[in-house]
């Protein structure tokens, strides 16, 4: 992909033989409330990852499912330097997520599920001051935030409005090409098409998939949608109340299971229907109840 | 370019990033701020119209007036600073960026600084503003005043402001809810004991104390001997600012290094908007 091979900033060079993600052991726990217990109930210590390990290699697209509140949320958070763990490591392209943090965060970039901006300003001015954090000048700007915005279907004219104006969809591609523009070798992608349309839904598929095929980038995809994953991952893992029951090809996993579809797969190892809970988007709700 | 000219260059244009991105969002709050400013003219003549209803001789009563619209002047700059310091957080919390943000390889030493020199620069303006505006409202006359020393002052008393508005902004951080309220009761204290409208001797000894320690003292003691007499800078409010600022500032930095480890160990950096 020309555009974003011509933005990539002066970064650390990354050997090939280094995995893109090692997580060995993670453990993160928060403390929740237990509504059952009534308002005024102690605190627990919840596990929303534990003892989490996998590996990534370079190039690959790994697809993470889970329910919500499964501990999805936090595994990108923690891979993000968002998070600091309680326990086990993680590392991206061999640097320690915690000790190390800044030289991955010129790394990686991420798209998560609300597409997160300064609302009253535009898709041109969010996506220059986001790009300056990350050393691109204005001179580079000029041109590289007009063709990354063209390459995932953004009309030219709207380029200007605030994003309070725009569709669900239309800041979600502003999300994705805020992530790109700085070339990322690796990009977290956090429930990306959760909530968007069945038009938008397909364009972001297909641009993810363009991103593979066109740029160097390691994916890890984190969605409940299990045709989603399906469709763009090379290895399916199943997280389930923090813990990772399985990382194969969807394949694997359907022979491993004896079934037909992931769902069936999900109902077999965890005894229970795969649900989307409606109630709580995501484990960090509970932090501030 | 070696390593580490393209971290330092990366550095800069990532603080030219902060000052952008303030600069489009005054753009787009322009008249929201133009309102804010009638409050704070309104609010700055409540005060100063205390000087006409003390019944002093003219030339006393026009002494009155500067030295409380300086007082006056320099609580809504201090204003500005703590609040765009606050925001640092609590802003982007509500827009849903912090995590953008907080992700990127911008240093936080670069972040802070960014935010302060556009408060500083955008508090500025409106200082100069609010000043001017009640001056001619109320009549008052300054014919010896100094204002280039004033401002220098204001600038170098900035640094310790900004020190100490790093260490507001890491409030939001721990309390999402509450935090950056907090911001104003530190703005508040360190008014009160400075002198705002008073000089600092009027104060309880142990006040006087704390006095000691604040750069509003020094800058409000500097500014008003700038604007009523013409005095240039003084030495002796110069050398507190600097030994405030020294300080002020790393030990803000290391204070919202404690809070941003403890928002990242319980989670608390998500949005809440």
């Amino acid at each position: 992909m020309s555009t974003l091979a011509t933005t990539t900033t002066e970064g650390p060079r990354l050997d090939r033989v280094t995995p893109a993600v090692e997580v060995r052991d993670l453990r993160k726990t928060f403390r929740r409330r237990d509504r059952s217990a009534g308002r005024f109930a102690r605190k627990r210590p919840w596990p929303a990852l534990a003892d989490v390990t996998f590996t990534i290699a370079r190039g690959e697209c790994v697809a993470i499912l889970g329910q919500n509140g499964s501990g999805k949320s936090t595994l990108v958070r923690l891979l993000s330097t968002l998070l600091i763990d309680d326990g086990g490591e993680a590392r991206i392209f061999g640097h320690d997520v915690v000790k190390e943090a800044r030289a991955i965060r010129r790394l990686v970039n991420r798209v998560s599920v609300e597409a997160s901006f300064f609302k009253k300003m535009s898709a041109a001015e969010n996506l220059s001051y986001a790009a300056r954090f990350y050393g691109m000048s204005p001179r580079r700007t000029r041109t590289a935030i007009p063709e990354i915005l063209a390459r995932v279907g953004f009309p030219p004219e709207r380029r200007d409005e605030a994003m309070e104006n725009l569709s669900r969809g239309m800041q979600q591609k502003v999300a994705l090409a805020r992530a790109l523009l700085t070339s990322p070798v690796l990009l977290l992608l956090d429930e990306p098409t959760t909530g968007l349309d069945p038009r938008s839904k397909l364009e972001v598929q297909d641009f993810i998939r363009q991103v593979r095929l066109e740029h160097d980038a390691t994916i890890l995809l984190c969605t409940h949608d299990m045709g989603e994953a399906e469709q763009l991952a090379d290895r399916v893992g199943l997280l389930d109340r923090g813990r990772l029951l399985f990382l194969e090809p969807v394949a694997d996993v359907k022979r491993r299971f004896g079934v037909d579809t992931l769902e069936e797969a999900f109902f077999v190892a965890t005894g229970r229907e795969f649900e989307n809970e409606a109630t709580e988007d995501d484990e960090y709700r509970e932090v501030f109840g | 370019m070696s390593e580490f000219a393209v971290e330092m260059r990366n550095q800069l244009v990532g603080l030219a990033g902060i000052v952008e991105r303030n600069v489009y969002l005054t753009k787009r709050y322009i008249l929201w701020d133009a309102a804010f400013m009638i409050w704070t003219i309104a609010n700055t003549l409540t005060i100063v119209f205390i000087a006409r209803a003390a019944h002093l001789s003219p030339a006393l009563e026009n002494t009155l007036a500067t030295q409380l619209l300086v007082g006056a002047t320099i609580w809504a700059f201090l204003g500005i600073i703590f609040e765009f310091m606050t925001e640092t957080v609590a802003w982007e919390r509500w827009e849903g960026t912090i995590e953008y943000t907080f992700m990127a390889p911008l240093s936080r030493v670069v972040h802070l600084f960014g935010q302060g020199a556009f408060a500083v620069l955008y508090g500025l303006i409106r200082a100069s503003i609010l000043f001017f505006a009640v001056a001619a409202f109320i009549g008052i006359h300054a014919p010896q005043a100094n204002y280039g020393a004033a401002l220098a002052l204001l600038a170098l008393g900035s640094l310790s402001f900004i020190g100490v508005g790093i260490m507001t902004s890491v409030l939001p951080l721990i309390s999402p809810e509450k935090g950056a309220q907090l911001g104003f009761v530190a703005q508040g204290i360190m008014l009160v004991v400075s002198g705002v409208y008073y000089r600092v001797d009027v104060m309880p000894e142990w006040m006087q104390w704390i006095a000691k320690i604040s750069p509003a003292t020094y800058v409000l003691r500097g500014d008003r001997a700038s604007v009523i007499s013409g005095t240039g800078i003084a030495w002796a409010d110069v050398w507190p600012l600097l030994i405030i600022a020294v300080l002020a500032t790393p030990i803000g930095l290391a204070v919202f290094r404690v809070g941003e480890r403890y928002a990242k160990k319980h989670g608390k950096l998500k949005r809440s908007g």
